[in-house]
């Protein structure tokens, strides 16, 4: 059982249409970039420089990793990530 | 003939055609509208906006439509109102209020982002509109959008009071009532705006919309007399209000209508969601996301988009944030209705209560001239002042019964 990870819509070009992918245990910045070995191109869309894009939310099992440690958050087996552009608001 | 080039990506820079998309296809940055303002300083003067209607169509060549105006014939062009009473109270010279809680026709500013919108919708081809909101954003979508002749689905989280579900429903749009927060009711709207052929006014019609803000920041200028005020106060949610003012300052400095501009921008949020305020105090371009828990509903957005944004506009103008508590936030509203006779929303009080305490902390100068942006009215959020207004004086039908209470006054 490794992590789940939920890939947008707008990625899903980079990883055949596929909405969900397994991705790497470890910190999250270290998923981004194993999931970047398997999928060219992805983790320079989702990361910068070492650091998650301003404009991109992730969340593990729901909870925003803002919450969390942000880069340096952990995820384990069975743990799901979800991948998703931020979202304009406007109440 | 219009004066819109593209639309651009505030983060990367990647340019796109003008179309309902909202985010960058390769960073999810936000994307703006590109205007030509070589065009639009030949074509807009001080005489041509003054010899219009007075709506916020009178600024129409820096909004970004290809034809004539269509909605919102009658929004915007709102009173700036010289607040001499509050002034003296809060120990400043100088104080306006930009009074938003008589835009026409739902009574707040989300009146003039909407009318831009949804002419934009038109023009885009689409026949029905959409948004997710608690509030304000609701009732202007659902009546602007009756007038226009759009189909409407307007989405909301299923706890919501019943006065605020009223004043969209008298509009008759399609409400649907989610099971779940407001958060999750965005989310939901977002997979809905990428399957259904829908102008969703704060998500694929955002770039459009938003510019809408800059009609109140236009008005402030030329009601000024077309000058700018030494500072402006303006109330946080998705921080795309002060972002937009910010911009019509700039862009009215460009095309040469405004000669000076030295005007400080301030953030107004409430202490239990203030993450903008928290990052301009903790000088960080960090925006972290809170769990909101105040009174302050139309301001409780966590995770603010143009949060960023609106924090860059603070610290590029030397400004500064402020943020208060629920307390506070009742005294603002009753302050502002005590002084000037005006019922705010409690994002009003956030900003009246945010505007005393940088006048006390020197933050404002008491000698110079601010003006505060007050954006929804007070009728519709009157829950909160429950048990904190003055009693009513009840009697029986009788003149001595009268005098008694006269007495009683009087002491």
């Amino acid at each position: 059982m490794a992590v789940k990870v939920r890939i947008p819509t707008p990625l899903q070009r980079l990883t055949q249409g596929k909405e969900d992918v397994e991705g790497a245990p470890g910190t999250i910045i270290n998923l981004v970039t194993e999931l970047d070995k398997s999928f060219p191109g992805i983790g320079e869309r989702i990361s910068e420089g070492g650091k998650i894009r301003r404009f991109v939310n992730i969340y593990i099992n729901e909870e925003d990793i803002r919450f969390l440690q942000a880069e340096a958050t952990v995820v384990k087996d069975g743990d799901e990530v979800s991948i998703v552009p931020a979202i304009a608001g406007g109440r | 003939m219009g004066y819109v080039l593209g639309l651009k990506c505030r983060e990367c820079g990647r340019e796109y055609p003008v179309e309902p998309i909202y985010v960058c296809e390769f960073c999810f940055g936000p994307l703006e509208v590109v205007y030509d303002y070589k065009k639009i300083k030949k074509a807009l003067t001080k005489n041509k906006i003054k010899s219009r209607e007075k709506n916020l169509w009178r600024y129409k060549e820096l909004l970004p439509i290809d034809g004539e105006p269509q909605v919102g014939l009658d929004s915007g062009f709102t009173p700036l109102i010289k607040a001499d009473n509050l002034a003296k109270e809060l120990g400043v010279s100088q104080l306006y209020v930009k009074d938003d809680t008589v835009d026409h026709p739902t009574l707040s500013f989300k009146d003039r982002v909407v009318a831009v919108a949804l002419t934009k919708a038109k023009e885009f081809g689409f026949d029905t509109v959409a948004c997710a909101s608690t509030g304000n954003l609701a009732h202007s979508v659902s009546a602007h959008g009756a007038k226009a002749g759009f189909k409407r689905f307007v989405f909301i989280p299923a706890t919501l009071e019943a006065s605020k579900i009223v004043a969209s429903l008298v509009y008759e749009p399609n409400l649907v009532a989610v099971d779940g927060n407001y958060d999750e009711v965005n989310r939901l709207c977002s997979e809905i705006a990428n399957k259904y052929k829908w102008a969703f006014v704060n998500i694929n019609i955002r770039p459009f919309y938003a510019e809408g803000s800059k009609t109140q920041g236009f008005e402030i200028i030329e009601q000024l007399d077309w000058r700018a005020p030494d500072n402006v106060v303006v109330p946080c949610a998705s921080g795309s209000l002060l972002t937009k003012v910010w911009k019509s300052f700039k862009e009215f400095k460009k095309i040469g209508i405004l000669k000076k501009l030295d005007t400080k921008f301030f953030a107004a949020q409430a202490t239990g969601c203030s993450p903008i305020v928290t990052a301009i105090k903790q000088d960080t371009d960090v925006i972290r996301p809170v769990k909101p828990d105040t009174i302050a509903k139309s301001l409780a957005i966590g995770n603010p988009a143009d949060g960023f944004y609106a924090r860059q506009a603070v610290k590029e103008t030397g400004g500064y944030g402020e943020d208060v508590s629920d307390k506070e936030i009742i005294d603002g509203i009753k302050l502002l209705a005590k002084t000037e006779g005006i019922f705010a929303e409690t994002a009003g009080g956030v900003t009246v209560a945010c505007t005393k305490k940088l006048i006390e902390t020197g933050k404002i100068g008491r000698d110079e001239m601010t003006v505060i942006c007050i954006t929804g009215n007070g009728l519709k959020t009157q829950e909160a002042l429950a048990g904190h207004t003055t009693d009513v004086h009840y009697i029986k039908p009788k003149l001595a019964a009268f005098e008694e209470i006269l007495k009683k006054i009087g002491k």
